[in-house]
């Protein structure tokens, strides 16, 4: 097995010292003294999310209980960013194209299908999801397969909250998930590039991790389309592309779920595809990423180390003890 | 300004026109509004105008046989020498900008990379014919000057397979350079094409038999 660092390094080991600078400097900025610094990992008291602008943004503003930080104090996405530079091929490959045609998906009303190995299944309409389920605000680091990152504040709950609700069987090992398919509404799937619809999955013990997030909104608010909406799924140590967007079904199974992605190419994208800069993309390194993060404008200085399971090796690590992970990637 | 010729006048207007995507993307740079990922954009637009020229430089031969307007040759220098500036402005995008502070990563990735490899062999292989594209190396060289030369087929090759080897899976676009690709070379089989002839001198007495 792989040795696996558990220990976060401190910023200053991972990002060139310009950059790091510069971050102090907005967190000063923002009015944060060493002690939200220190604060560090899973820390109470997160830097405030910048407020996305009031009159371009269609979701409503959402209710959220508590902010946790789970980002080390990193320097945010903006908002423009984060929901104009997507992959969400159902509306089209280019980057902007999900913010530009994802404009009559219609996320009202909602339905998730509940099926498998679990004692209460059937169908749940977005309403039923959210009854009396406390809303979390989580700032997360976002790895993306293709070597760029972003810091995202969601605003949803651990997905084991729903899980749990469902009650599965004994037998269920792993969690498979089905993205909505509306060629009406979803003009890039007229072009095969993918087999649609788009399948996630998780081993059961992933998928009940506190740190997998069913997402229903970002920087305060509800999910636009382009990020997934009403409902998607965040896994902050894999990377992007596990993270399913709009997602209508929810299955318990026993064995491996056959997932979008691994279908198209297996051996560049593995069903675990866990962060791991010691295990590049056959085509290119997964060493370091290019972060788009905050407003300042600079070419240089944006890439930095890469590590492993996105930085939250000390959370999930132990999920995979003992396992070769070049072989189980 | 006195020039030689219509072709001689028209040289500048292209130099210029070959020069406006950098400038476009100088701007955008200058300004702040390469998007979200600007390194990226950087990278894709310079790498695209590369490609684009390399395969007008291509393009110049089954023109001059299609269209007749053999002067067209006349350009070909220019659009070559700019074909190799733009991949040579990729290439320091990727390894000052991009790569920037993470340059042991470079040996490996040229190395290793596919995509990365056969782009930096196409750039390798431009040297060569930038610098005998003067005319005096055209002279010195003779006929082994047009032997190099067809070393622009596969560089622009090499050029279509980077962009298909970097792309994740929708491949219409690099697919589209690669027809363009393909019927450029097409378009220079040494078919017989049918060259107007002067009808012989004799033809009305052969046309009466």
């Amino acid at each position: 097995m792989r040795r696996i660092r558990s220990k976060n390094p401190p910023p200053s080991a991972i990002t060139p010292e310009p950059v790091y600078r510069r971050r102090r400097e907005v967190l000063k900025l923002l009015g944060l003294g060493a002690t939200a610094l220190a604060a560090g990992c899973g820390s109470e008291a997160a830097p405030p999310t910048p407020a996305a602008p009031e009159t371009s943004v269609p979701g409503r503003p959402l209710t959220v209980g508590s902010h946790v930080d789970n980002a080390d104090g990193a320097v945010q996405t903006t908002f423009q960013d984060a929901t104009h530079y997507n992959n969400f091929y159902e509306f089209g490959t280019g980057k902007g194209d999900p913010a530009a045609n994802s404009g009559r998906f219609q996320p009202r009303p909602w339905s998730l299908e509940i099926a498998g190995l679990a004692e209460k299944t059937g169908h749940l309409t977005l309403e039923d999801i959210l009854k009396g389920q406390a809303l979390q605000e989580r700032i997360y680091r976002m790895r993306c397969v293709e070597a760029w990152s972003m810091v995202i504040p969601w605003a949803g709950f651990p997905l084991a909250d729903l899980l749990k609700r469902c009650k599965p069987l004994a037998s269920a090992k792993y969690v498979a998930f089905t993205t909505v398919e509306r060629p009406a509404q979803m003009p890039g799937l007229a072009y095969p590039v993918l087999d649609w619809p788009y399948r996630e999955g998780l081993r059961i013990d992933e998928a009940m991790h506190p740190l997998t997030l069913l997402a229903v909104g970002i920087y305060g608010r509800e999910l636009p389309n382009q990020n997934g909406a009403p409902l998607r799924l965040v896994v902050p140590w894999k990377y992007g592309f596990k993270g399913i967007k709009s997602i209508v079904k929810i299955e318990f199974v026993e064995r491996q779920p056959q997932t979008t992605w691994n279908m198209a190419a297996a051996d560049e994208y593995g069903f675990y595809s866990n962060v791991n800069p010691a295990v590049d993309h056959p085509r290119w390194s997964q060493k370091t990423e290019r972060r788009i993060a905050g407003t300042g404008f600079n070419l240089f200085g944006n890439r930095i180390a890469t590590l492993p399971f996105n930085g939250y090796a000390e959370q999930v690590a132990h999920l995979y003890a003992g396992m070769d992970l070049r072989k189980y990637f | 300004m006195a020039f030689r010729d219509r072709i001689a006048a028209f040289k500048p207007l292209v130099f210029v026109l070959c020069l406006l995507p950098l400038a476009h993307l100088a701007w955008d740079a200058v300004h702040g509004t390469l998007g979200t990922d600007p390194v990226a954009q950087l990278e894709h637009r310079s790498g695209d105008w590369a490609l684009r020229l390399l395969l007008a430089t291509l393009a110049i031969t089954p023109l001059r046989r299609i269209s007749g307007w053999h002067k067209a040759i006349r350009f070909r220098r220019m659009l070559g020498l700019f074909a190799f500036f733009y991949v040579s402005v990729h290439l320091a995008i990727y390894l000052a900008i991009d790569l920037g502070g993470f340059w042991s990563q470079l040996l490996g990735e040229i190395v290793k990379r596919p995509y990365i490899t056969v782009g930096f062999a196409a750039w390798l292989l431009l040297i060569p014919l930038a610098l005998t594209s003067t005319q005096k190396m055209m002279r010195r060289l003779g006929r082994r000057w047009q032997q190099l030369h067809r070393l622009a087929y596969l560089i622009a090759l090499l050029g279509v397979l980077h962009y298909f080897w970097l792309v994740k899976a929708d491949h219409r676009e690099p697919a589209l350079y690669l027809a363009i690709w393909v019927v450029l070379m097409c378009a220079r089989l040494p078919l017989k094409m049918p060259t107007p002839r002067r009808p012989p001198a004799n033809a009305a007495v052969l046309l009466k038999d």
